[in-house]
C-alpha cells in the first residue's frame, strides 16, 4: 500500500458532547471542502471496487470520489443522483460499516480505517444543495405513459415515485401523516437528520411532477378499489410503525412509552419545543430505554437532550450483537448514556399515582445461536434486580402498519403480517398492486427501502407498457 | 385546507362545527372520527365525526372547550381553516338489526352518539335513547335525536329537565319489563364506566367509545393504549368502540392524567396571549 496514505479518515467536525447533549442540532458538522478533498485521496480507485458491490444501489463510488477529488462537484452530484434519490440522507443514515465501508480495500490494511464513504456522499449533496443552484423543474413532454398511485411517502415510496415521474408517469403520492417523509420525518430524530434536508429532498422529488397529498389514510380516506380503478398501478410503501410492546406487566402505567410515540411526539410534533409548539413531552429525569438498535439510541439520545439526569439503555445481548449503527453507539457513550448489557425487563413497577417509579430487570446469558445466527439470550435464574426510573422507553421493534391492510383482505400476507411480494419485481397477490420497503421485509433500513422502490418502480414501467401494448393491438 | 362552513354555540363552551372535508364525508361511518390539527404549531386531536353530508363534502363535530387546542378552534370563524384533517379513522359501529336497543349519551358525547343512532333506526332496530346532563340547557342535540328515537329518556342532575338523577336511572326506567339485545353508551369517561357496571348488572352487553389521548391515530405510537379484558389494545385501530363490561376503567382514567402540567401551562400561555390581544 502505498505509504503516503493516511492510515485514518481525515477527522470531521462535530459539536462537543457536552454542548450537544442540550440541543437538537445536528451532532456532525460535516467537511470542508479542502477535508473532503483530502479524505477523498485516500480512495484506491480499485479496479474491483468491493464497495460498489457493498452498496444496496450500487452506487459508483470510486467514480463520484474521483470527480469529487477533481474539484468537480456537479459531475460527482450527477454520479450519486443515478443511483440515489437521497444522497443527503443516505450519507447520514446508512450503516456503512456494514455495507460500502465494511468491504473497502482500504480498511482491509492493517491500522487502516476505509475511505468515509457515507461523509463524503453528504458532502457532495449538501455542498450541492447550498450551492444555490436549485435543479429546474422537470417539463413533462406529451402525454403521460399512464397514472401511479403510491401509498406512503417514506424513503421506499418517494424513490419510486422519483423514478417514475422521470419515466414519464404522473405520480400522486398518499401520505397519512400531516407531513411526508416517513420515519425520516417522524422517527429519526433532527440532531442525526435535519428535517430541513428530508423537506429539501422531497422538494426536489416534488419538482419532477410527484404530487404528494397529506392526511390521507389509503383504506379509510380513500379505498384501495378506488385507487385501482382510478391508477394503472398501485405501488404501497406504507411501512413497519406498528409499535410492538414486551408485554410485561405495568405496560400501561403513566411514563411507559413506545419510542416510536416518545419520538413522534419529538420529531414529527416538535414537543422539544413544546410550549411554542402544542404538543407535550414528559420531561423525565431518570429513563431507562430498552433496546440495542438505532430507535434505541434515538430514544435515549432525545431524552437526554429532553433534559433528563441519567439514560441507561438496557439491552438482552451484548455490544457485538447490537444492531444500531456503530456511530450512532460512539456518539451515545460520549453523550453519557449507560449501557446495561444482557439485560432485560420483566417488569414496571408502578407508585401510588399509576407513574412508572422502576424497572425490574432480570440478567440474562447467551445460549445457542438462534434462527438470526446470533446467540439466543437465556434469563438467569433468581437474578431480578430493580432500576429506578421516572420513564421508561421500548424500542423492541416494530411491526407492520395495519389500517390499509385490514381495509385490504385480498392481499397476501405472511406470517409475520407483512405482505408477500415478489423480490425482483415488487408484484404482490392482486393485479396491478406492488410493494416494498418495510410493509415487505420488515424493519430493515433506508437504502433497502429505496432499493426496493427502484426496482418496483422499473417493474410497474413493465407492466404498464405492457398492458398498453396488449390493448393497442386488441 | 379545511374551511368552517358553520359554526354555532349550542350549550356553555360547546361548539357544533361543519367543516369542508369531502374525502372525510364520502367515507365516513357511525362511530368513526377524525383527527384535527388546527394550526401549523398545533396539536392532533380526536374528535368524533357527529354528522356527513356528502352533497357538501362537508363534516360535522361537536366539541367542548376544555384546554388550549379546543379553546383555539373555538376562537376559529365561519370562513377560517383547519390546517390538517385525517380521517375517518377507528372501526365503524356495528350496525345490524339487534331488535331493542338503548343508546346512552353524555355530554358532547351525544354527538358521537348521534348518527349510530340514526343508523340503527333506518336498518330497522326499536331505539331507546337517554341522554343525560348537570342540567336541561347542556343535554345537547335532543330534537335532532327525538326524530330518531322510539322512546327518549332525558335524566339531569338538577332535575331541570325528565328524570333527576344520572344516567343510569334512566337506563333502570328505559328497560324495566323488557330484553334489550345491545346498548352504547358515550360520554365522560365516568359516565361510560357507571354506565357499563349498570348494563353487566342487568346483563345487557355494551359499547363504550373511548377516549384516550392520541398522537397519529393510525396505530402508529401506541399512546391510545387501553385494557380490555386484560389485553392492551390501541383505541385508535382496535376501537374506538369496546366492550363495556371489559374495559379497565382505572386504567383508562390514569393515562387521561398524564399531561394535566403541561395541559395547564400550555391553556394558561394561550389564555394569556388571547388576552393581551384583546
Ligand atoms: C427511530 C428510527 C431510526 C432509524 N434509523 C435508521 C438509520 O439510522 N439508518 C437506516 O438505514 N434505517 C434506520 N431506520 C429504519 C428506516 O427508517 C426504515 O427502514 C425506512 O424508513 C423504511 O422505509 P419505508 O418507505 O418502507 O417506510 P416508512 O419510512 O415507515 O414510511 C411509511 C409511510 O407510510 C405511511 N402510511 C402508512 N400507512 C398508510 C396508509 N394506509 N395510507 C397512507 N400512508 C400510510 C406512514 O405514515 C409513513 O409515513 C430507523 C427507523 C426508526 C423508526
Ligand atoms: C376517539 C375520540 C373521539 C373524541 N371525540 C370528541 C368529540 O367529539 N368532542 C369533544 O369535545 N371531544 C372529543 N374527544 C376528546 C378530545 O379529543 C379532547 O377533549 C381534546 O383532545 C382536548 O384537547 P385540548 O388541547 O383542548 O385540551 P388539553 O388541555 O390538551 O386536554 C384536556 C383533556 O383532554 C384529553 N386529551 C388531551 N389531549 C388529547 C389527545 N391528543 N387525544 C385525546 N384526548 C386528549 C385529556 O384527558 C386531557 O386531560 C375525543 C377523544 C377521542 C380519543
Ligand atoms: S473499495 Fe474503498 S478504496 Fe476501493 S474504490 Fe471503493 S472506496 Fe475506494
Ligand atoms: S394514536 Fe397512535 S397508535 Fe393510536
Amino acid at each position: 500500500m502505498s505509504p503516503k496514505v493516511r492510515q485514518k479518515k481525515v477527522p470531521i467536525a462535530e459539536q462537543k458532547p457536552e454542548e450537544r447533549i442540550r440541543n437538537f442540532d445536528e451532532v456532525c458538522l460535516g467537511y470542508t471542502m479542502e477535508e473532503a478533498i483530502e479524505e477523498g485521496m485516500r480512495c484506491l480507485q480499485c479496479k474491483n471496487a468491493p464497495c460498489v458491490a457493498g452498496c444496496p444501489v450500487t452506487i459508483d463510488i470510486p467514480g463520484f470520489i474521483k470527480a469529487l477529488r477533481e474539484g468537480n462537484i456537479d459531475e460527482s452530484w450527477k454520479i450519486l443522483k443515478n443511483a440515489t434519490n437521497l444522497p443527503a440522507v443516505c450519507g447520514r443514515v446508512c450503516p456503512q460499516e456494514t455495507q460500502c465501508e465494511g468491504v473497502c480495500t482500504l480498511g482491509r490494511g492493517k491500522d487502516f480505517e476505509p475511505v468515509a464513504i457515507g461523509k463524503l456522499e453528504r458532502f457532495v449533496a449538501d455542498w450541492k444543495a447550498s450551492s444555490g443552484d436549485a435543479p429546474a423543474p422537470a417539463v413533462r413532454r406529451g402525454e403521460p405513459k399512464g397514472k401511479v398511485a403510491i401509498v406512503g411517502s417514506g424513503p421506499a415510496g418517494l424513490t419510486a415515485a422519483g423514478d417514475l415521474a422521470k419515466m414519464g408517469y404522473r405520480v400522486k403520492v398518499y401520505e397519512a401523516l400531516h407531513e411526508p417523509g416517513g420515519v425520516l420525518m417522524y422517527g429519526i430524530p433532527e440532531f442525526r437528520l435535519p428535517k430541513t434536508i428530508v423537506r429539501r429532498e422531497i422538494e426536489n422529488i416534488k419538482l419532477l411532477g410527484v404530487e404528494v397529498e397529506v392526511d390521507t389514510a389509503v383504506g379509510r380516506s380513500v379505498t384501495i378499489e378506488e385507487l385501482r380503478s382510478e391508477y394503472d398501478a398501485v405501488f404501497i410503501g406504507t411501512g413497519a410503525g406498528t409499535p410492538r410492546f414486551i408485554g410485561i406487566p405495568g405496560t400501561t402505567l403513566n411514563g411507559v412509552y413506545s419510542a416510536s410515540e416518545f419520538l413522534t411526539r419529538v420529531n414529527l410534533m416538535h414537543a422539544y419545543r413544546f410550549p411554542e409548539y402544542d404538543t407535550p413531552i414528559k420531561r423525565l429525569k431518570n429513563v431507562v430505554v430498552v433496546g440495542g438498535g438505532n430507535v434505541a439510541m434515538d430514544a435515549a439520545r432525545s431524552a437526554l437532550r429532553l433534559g433528563a439526569e441519567r439514560v441507561t439503555v438496557a439491552y438482552r445481548r451484548t455490544q457485538a450483537e447490537m444492531p444500531a449503527r456503530v456511530e450512532e453507539y460512539h456518539h451515545a457513550v460520549e453523550e453519557g448514556i449507560e449501557f446495561r448489557w444482557l439485560t432485560n425487563p420483566v417488569e414496571y413497577v408502578g407508585d401510588e399515582r399509576g407513574w412508572v417509579k422502576a424497572v425490574r430487570c432480570i440478567r440474562m446469558e447467551l445460549g445457542e445461536p438462534d434462527e438470526s445466527g446470533r446467540r439466543r439470550p437465556i434469563p438467569v435464574q433468581g437474578s431480578e434486580f430493580l432500576l429506578e426510573a421516572d420513564g421508561a422507553i421500548e424500542a423492541i421493534g416494530q411491526g407492520s402498519n395495519k389500517v390499509l391492510l385490514d381495509a385490504f383482505p385480498e392481499l397476501k400476507l405472511n406470517r409475520h403480517g407483512y405482505i408477500v411480494a415478489d423480490p425482483e419485481t415488487g408484484a404482490t397477490s392482486v393485479e396491478g398492486v406492488f410493494a416494498g420497503g418495510d410493509i415487505v421485509t420488515g424493519a430493515a433500513t433506508v437504502i433497502l427501502a429505496m432499493g426496493a422502490g427502484k426496482n418496483v418502480a422499473k417493474a410497474i414501467d413493465e407492466y404498464i407498457s405492457a398492458k398498453r401494448l396488449r390493448a393497442a393491438s386488441r | 385546507m379545511h374551511t368552517i362552513l358553520e359554526k354555532k354555540l349550542i350549550a356553555p363552551n360547546e361548539y357544533d362545527m361543519w367543516v369542508e372535508a369531502p374525502k372525510v364525508a364520502s367515507h365516513a361511518k357511525p362511530g368513526q372520527f377524525v383527527v384535527v390539527r388546527p394550526t401549523s404549531k398545533g396539536e392532533r386531536i380526536p374528535l368524533t365525526i357527529a354528522d356527513y353530508d356528502l352533497k357538501r363534502g362537508s363534516i360535522r363535530f361537536i366539541f367542548q372547550a376544555v384546554g388550549k387546542t379546543t379553546h383555539q378552534m373555538a376562537r376559529f370563524e365561519v370562513g377560517d381553516s383547519l390546517s390538517d384533517v385525517l380521517g375517518p379513522l377507528g372501526r365503524p359501529s356495528e350496525i345490524k338489526k339487534w331488535g331493542t336497543v338503548m343508546l346512552v349519551g353524555g355530554g358532547v358525547g351525544i354527538a358521537a352518539l348521534f348518527p349510530i343512532l340514526r343508523e340503527l333506526k333506518r336498518v330497522g332496530n326499536y331505539t331507546i335513547t337517554v341522554l343525560g346532563g348537570r342540567s336541561s340547557e347542556l343535554v345537547i342535540m335532543k330534537d335532532e335525536c327525538r326524530r330518531y328515537s322510539d322512546e327518549l329518556i332525558i335524566t339531569t342532575d338538577d332535575g331541570s329537565e325528565g328524570i333527576k338523577g344520572v344516567v343510569t336511572e334512566g337506563m333502570k326506567v328505559a328497560s324495566e319489563g323488557r330484553k334489550i339485545n345491545q346498548a352504547w353508551a358515550i360520554g365522560p369517561t365516568i359516565m361510560m364506566k357507571f354506565a357499563s357496571l349498570a348494563a353487566k348488572e342487568m346483563g345487557i352487553p355494551i359499547w363504550v367509545s373511548l377516549n384516550p389521548i392520541m398522537v397519529d391515530g393510525t396505530g402508529m405510537c401506541g399512546g391510545c393504549r387501553v385494557e380490555v379484558g386484560g389485553e392492551v389494545r390501541f383505541a385508535c385501530v382496535d376501537g374506538p368502540e369496546f366492550d363495556g363490561w371489559a374495559v379497565n376503567w382505572d386504567v383508562l382514567m390514569r393515562r387521561l392524567q398524564q399531561y394535566k402540567d403541561e395541559e395547564k401551562l400550555s391553556l394558561e400561555q394561550y389564555m394569556a396571549e388571547v388576552e393581551s390581544a384583546l
